[in-house]
């Protein structure tokens, strides 16, 4: 990019979450499913955007317009026999969640967070702590329109237009503009998770806990910072949805918010140390069972707004990726050795297995496997340097990496990791782009 | 459903200028109360989409009709229509209206008028019908969308500011008359909140969405209020606005 850091520099009104790397582009928003097409001047490229939690690029665009779809919140149909519900591409899963909820239903797959839009959890196709028997989002899509930017507009599914729906899921918002879809909600009794945590060292003992768990979602804490003989502890973390009758009220609104951007100096290997070993012992014995609300469960993170100025104004990167089982084992120590030695990681580390359920997006990134996703601090160099050594492995092991958590990989590295891609770029709309898009095929370099 | 609340009768609501963002978000919460609705705007298809979304919500019913209010001599068959519809109607809720462009207003009175006769004079006609047939069942609601820019003139919106501020003052009149036959009359001045009509402005932490404006304004509805600036720390905004000296007012920019 080159940017100097000059005050005239213009400031970028739209930010993915790692806050890296950064673009100008005008935002525009949209409110109704005919607000679009839009007539731009020749040339300008345009990218739909939901709320912007993707880490990386996959949500800018530079010198173009981003089409913010979140006011195109509208619920359109539910039915309560089969939980089908129809609504606008913008609408959050927060807001699916408070209506479904009191209503007895739940979100088939959720991620981490749950202020991303139905478009984005379709175009991202994401993948939650259920996937080893769910899948991803997408297997739980029945239906959609999408625009393209010359105004054609079409239903997708598996059954018309199936090409499209295929491209459409997980194709990172490039194929067109989504004005409504249709997901299967599934029914729940209770707001609470039947919780189970169970303490690991090691990877061995982490690989045994995922083979005999037998929850619907499980997913485990991993520490990246200790060494010895505490490296690779964690927690394994499963549930279920409760069968005993209970609570199915609304959620209330988070009250909390980071309030500034904290010093670069804050997280540091020493603080990130201390983290780790409060958040192992936060848990006192060796396992913990009893009901959760699903809130805390799902969403930890969701409780503090803004929780990314934690990294301070130089933002994150996150690294996502999946191993296959064969190398699956060999792999994650390769790759926890050289996190660890660095120091840079954080506390929030993920590792989990993918199932083999089958994802339906040409582009989907979870295959059969080992997953893991941690965020490291921006300090330039060395965090590029690592995370570009991550990529390495992960492609010596035949593993690939998350586009939506992704700022740092080649065109090399992506077109490896997904050799599809030129199939799926036959699908994309002539008037899209992304800075991704132009990164992964080679028409943007990588800074730094 | 799980927690259905026990109301008596679903509250039947007439919305004019239902696409509007403060409307949508308002009639959301309604809906989830289970109210009916007529729902008036320009746009049919947004109509439409406006009306699946607050049956998905919880309304009862909701019927759409569309229609230019600036034709104030089509009022009286429309507000017919509603009350049949509705098979009588307790709230009546106004959220139409235009920004217009001020730069615009001062060169060309075309404008000008445009502004007065979408803001001001479509919503005095509708409110005179309105008024009566509440006056005569001695009960119901009117809630009117104003502004907090009408309690000031200011050189940046005055048209806007003057289509709202003789809206305020005709609402005074008509709830000084029907006050006593039970019917409430709520004047609704927002400041400035994130609305496709204020989308090209920039943001700044005075601006709230339109979900927290709606919460605002549902309270106000039950609680009859008469003026409800919403959000509420408004009213201290515009309490030190209204009380600033001509003489200083006059050489500030705002």
């Amino acid at each position: 990019m080159g940017k100097s850091d000059s005050k005239t520099e213009q400031t970028p009104q739209f930010e993915s979450w790692g806050r890296y790397p950064q673009f100008h582009a005008d935002v525009v928003p949209l409110h109704w499913a005919t607000d679009f097409p839009l007539k731009p001047p020749p040339g300008t490229p345009q990218l739909p955007v939901g709320l912007g939690r993707s880490y990386g690029d996959v949500c800018l665009l530079e010198n173009g317009l981003l089409l913010q779809t979140a006011g195109m919140d509208r619920l359109l149909h539910f039915d309560p026999a089969t939980g089908m519900l129809r609504c606008e591409a913008g609408v959050s899963l927060q807001q699916i969640l408070d209506f479904a909820v009191p209503r007895g239903f739940f979100l088939p797959v959720t991620p981490g967070t749950k202020y991303v839009t139905v478009g984005g959890a379709i175009a991202n196709d994401i993948h939650g702590k259920n996937h080893h028997v769910a899948g991803t989002f997408g297997r739980h899509v029945l239906r959609f329109e999408l625009v393209r930017s010359d105004g054609t507009r079409f239903v997708c599914s598996p059954i018309e237009n199936p090409e499209w729906f295929a491209a459409t899921i997980g194709g990172m918002g490039l194929t067109g503009l989504m004005t409504w879809a249709e997901i299967h909600l599934r029914p729940i009794v209770s707001r609470r998770i039947d919780y189970r945590g169970d303490k690991f060292h090691g990877i061995d003992e982490f690989f045994a806990l995922s083979h005999a768990a037998s929850s619907e979602y499980s997913v485990a804490w991993i520490d990246c910072v200790s060494t010895g003989r505490n490296f690779a502890r964690g927690i394994f973390m499963q549930g279920d949805h409760s069968e005993t009758p209970g609570p199915l009220t609304r959620s209330k609104e988070p009250k909390l918010t980071f309030p500034f951007d904290l010093p670069a100096f804050a997280l540091n290997r020493f603080s990130m140390a201390a983290f780790n070993s409060l958040y192992f012992h936060k848990q006192l014995g060796q396992q913990k069972v009893g009901p959760v609300d699903y809130e805390p469960f799902f969403y930890p993170l969701d409780a503090v707004q803004h929780w990314n100025r934690m990294y301070g104004k130089h933002g994150l990167v996150q690294f996502q990726n999946v191993l296959p089982l064969e190398s699956g084992r060999e792999g994650m120590l390769e790759i926890l050795r050289a996190i660890t030695k660095s120091g840079l990681a954080s506390f929030l580390a993920v590792i989990k297995f993918f199932g083999d359920v089958p994802s339906v997006g040409t582009m989907s990134f979870p295959v059969p496997g080992v997953m893991l996703a941690l965020d490291f601090p921006i300090r330039r160099h060395v965090t590029f340097e690592l995370v570009d050594r991550l990529a390495r492995i992960t492609l010596e092991h035949g593993g690939r990496m998350y586009s939506a958590k992704d700022a740092r990989m080649t065109a090399a590295q992506f077109q490896a990791f997904y050799p599809q891609w030129r199939d799926f770029a036959r699908y994309v709309d002539p008037g899209f782009d992304s800075a991704f898009w132009q990164r992964v095929t080679g028409r943007r370099p990588l800074d730094g | 459903m799980a927690d259905q609340p026990a109301v008596a009768a679903p509250r039947r609501v007439l919305a004019l200028g239902a696409t509007s963002a403060i409307a949508e978000a308002t009639l959301r919460l309604l809906a989830e109360q289970h109210a009916a609705f007529f729902l008036v705007g320009r746009n049919t298809q947004r109509l439409a989409a406006v009306r699946n979304d607050l049956l998905t919500r919880g309304a009862t019913a909701a019927t759409t009709f569309t229609a230019d209010l600036d034709n104030t001599a089509a009022h009286p068959a429309m507000l017919a229509h509603a009350a049949t519809a509705l098979g009588g109607i307790d709230l009546a809720f106004l959220a139409h209206g235009v920004l217009g462009d001020q730069s615009e207003a001062e060169k060309n009175y075309a404008a000008a008028e445009a502004i007065l006769r979408t803001n001001f004079l479509s919503a005095v006609s509708l409110v005179t019908w309105l008024a009566s047939y509440f006056e005569s069942e001695r009960r119901g609601a009117i809630a009117v969308i104003s502004s907090v820019a009408g309690d000031r003139g200011r050189k940046s919106n005055y048209v806007y500011g003057a289509s709202k501020g003789g809206l305020d003052i005709f609402l005074d009149g008509v709830r000084n008359r029907i006050d006593r036959a039970g019917v409430h009359v709520l004047t609704i001045k927002p400041g400035f909140v994130a609305t496709p009509m204020t989308a090209h402005l920039p943001k700044n932490a005075l601006f709230a969405e339109p979900a927290r404006v709606a919460k605002h304004i549902v309270r106000a509805i039950e609680k009859r209020k008469d003026v409800a600036y919403v959000p509420p720390f408004w009213a201290l905004i515009m309490l030190v606005v209204r009380n600033i000296p001509r003489r200083i007012f006059k050489k500030m920019n705002m």
